[in-house]
């Protein structure tokens, strides 16, 4: 790879210890894929996640004085304040810590403390063609398919290394030549929610390797459930990116999409498949009841909030409902009255928190109800166990304590 | 004779270890840190331990943090795979090996997969650029 003076410099060390381990872990990324050079970036997105090798990786990098030349916006942990000693269900000593350390870590290194895992929404939009460092399953082939901006599927920690040298090794989808899709996914099941864009996601194994070209959809789709499709399509495989024939910019035909080439592959996706998978996905439940619902993997908007509270207004829950959201949302929702609706019917909305993490340690064993195959996925791990239906199957759950 | 292939560097070191196949993409999140075993429901690995060994399997999968966690976790217990050999490696693969420093290779010759079995002794090197099964 060719490097220019200033990357030579970087990596010899004369921008300080941490910019030169950040450019040797981009460099050996570069090689692997044959890029030619690097190229900067304004915009980054770091997949913090407060997990124990996340903790140790940015602890070396500050250790290593390192100091982001382009501040990125991070992914959730917790939050603090609300698992907090004094409240309800608080975590232990120890969990409070490591999420201390993570937010002092990553302060340190001049990140932006967001803790939001949908940037792509609001707080760190990029133009068309721009090159950015996304990291994060719903954020990269957001930033890539729905506003055309140019980014690798970085890991959390390769987006960091960006974020540290202000650069990224040029291969991949950074390359017009790599952004054509290449299998035609035929959509011909009901898409009549954000919910089956999930369900869509989670087709990786059928879609099979590439990048999917969808026919079918509709020409205006939500943030929503476009949000949703990345997410699970980084669920069920490892996808930069996609098409939608007539929706995202690069699509506008089917043929621009491929490029004028013929496929690899076609696949036809219908309700029979969507439906099958959400069956085969649930845990089991004890007869129909459940313990908990819980929403916002990724994190939902305002409008969804709104939704839930237009839903729930006046009605208390049988059981807790968590809302998991940025603190913009949080924010706009105390101020526009939505948060006293929420918290009168027992539901809570909760800012900077993901389902993947310590803090849910109360609800080990229980049986809850969410709209995100991804939110029942990972957290299974710490013994959580999730039904998936659509979001007013849930909410009606949540209200009565049994799923319909 | 021990049959040598040449491979390319993803990330450096040398390894001799023994061999394990995974037909299916690998999310070393979901393997057991204590002891290096695949906990995956229905994965084609499931139950099997790749602690130690030389791993060749098609690709990775999952999340933007799941490698290098998981792979950070397994060497909390000294139990990360001892190299890999990858068909189709990805910027999160590749970063959580490059960070981890485990040796790591790809583009293996078809003559390569039509050797390897499960249970051979096998050098990476991946600086030198190649991969040596032994009889």
């Amino acid at each position: 790879m060719k490097l220019t003076d200033e990357q030579k410099a970087m990596l010899d060390g004369k921008y300080g210890e941490g910019a030169a381990y950040a450019m040797k872990i981009q460099v050996g990324i570069g090689e692997c894929f044959d890029a030619e050079r690097m190229v900067p970036i304004k915009r980054a997105h770091v997949a913090l996640s407060n997990q124990d090798g996340d903790l140790w990786f940015a602890e070396k990098m500050v250790g290593y004085g390192a100091k982001c030349r382009v501040a990125p916006t991070v992914n959730p942990g917790f939050c603090l304040e609300h698992f907090a000693a004094a409240s309800k269900h608080p975590v232990n000593a120890e969990d409070a810590d490591h999420m201390r350390r993570t937010d002092n870590a990553y302060r340190t290194l001049g990140a932006v403390l967001s803790y939001n895992c949908t940037p792509y929404i609001a707080t760190n939009v990029p133009n068309f063609g721009e090159v950015c460092a996304f990291s994060e399953s719903s954020a990269t082939p957001y930033v890539n398919s729905v506003w055309g901006a140019r980014s690798n599927r970085e890991s959390a920690n390769s987006a960091l290394c960006a974020a540290i040298t202000g650069f990224v090794p040029e291969y991949g989808l950074l390359l017009d030549e790599n952004r054509k899709g290449n299998i035609v996914v035929h959509v011909e099941a009901d898409m009549k929610s954000a919910y089956e864009y999930h369900l869509l996601g989670m087709m990786g194994e059928k879609i099979g390797e590439g990048i999917p070209v969808f026919v079918g959809l509709p020409h205006t789709i939500r943030p929503e459930a476009l949000r949703n499709l990345g997410a699970q399509l980084n669920t069920s495989g490892a996808y930069g990116m996609y098409h939608i024939v007539g929706c995202t910019p690069e699509a506008p035909t089917l043929e621009a999409a491929l490029g004028g080439k013929a496929p690899d592959r076609e696949v036809v996706i219908t309700d029979k498949d969507l439906k099958e998978f959400e069956e085969e996905f649930s845990d089991e439940m004890k007869g129909n009841r459940i313990d908990f619902a819980m929403f916002g993997c990724p994190h939902f908007t305002l409008e969804e909030a709104m939704y839930i509270a237009r839903r729930i207004e006046g009605k208390k829950l049988a059981v807790p409902m968590y809302i998991l959201v940025s603190s913009h949302t949080v924010q706009m929702a105390e101020r526009m009255g939505i948060m006293d609706i929420l918290t009168a019917a027992g539901a809570e909305l909760i800012g900077d928190t993901c389902p993947d993490q310590p803090c849910w340690h109360y609800l080990k064993g229980k049986v809850g109800i969410t709209e995100s195959p991804k939110c029942a996925y990972y957290p299974r791990r710490r013994n959580l166990h999730f039904v998936i239906r659509d979001l007013d199957t849930c909410i009606d759950a949540a209200l009565t304590g049994e799923v319909r | 004779m021990a049959q040598r292939f040449a491979c390319h560097k993803i990330s450096e070191g040398k390894a001799t270890a023994e061999s394990i196949l995974s037909p299916e993409r690998i999310m070393f999140y979901q393997v057991r840190p204590e002891d290096g075993m695949m906990e995956e429901k229905d994965h084609a690995i499931e139950g099997e331990i790749i602690a130690k060994k030389v791993l060749i399997f098609p690709g990775g999968k999952g999340s933007s943090v799941v490698q290098q966690d998981g792979l950070y976790h397994l060497d909390q217990f000294h139990n990360m795979p001892a190299a890999l050999i990858v068909k189709n490696p990805d910027p999160v693969l590749v970063a959580g090996a490059i960070i981890m420093q485990i040796p790591m290779v790809d583009r293996l010759p078809e003559e390569f997969y039509e050797a390897v079995r499960d249970g051979q002794t096998i050098t990476v090197n991946a600086d030198e650029g190649y991969v040596e099964i032994e009889d």
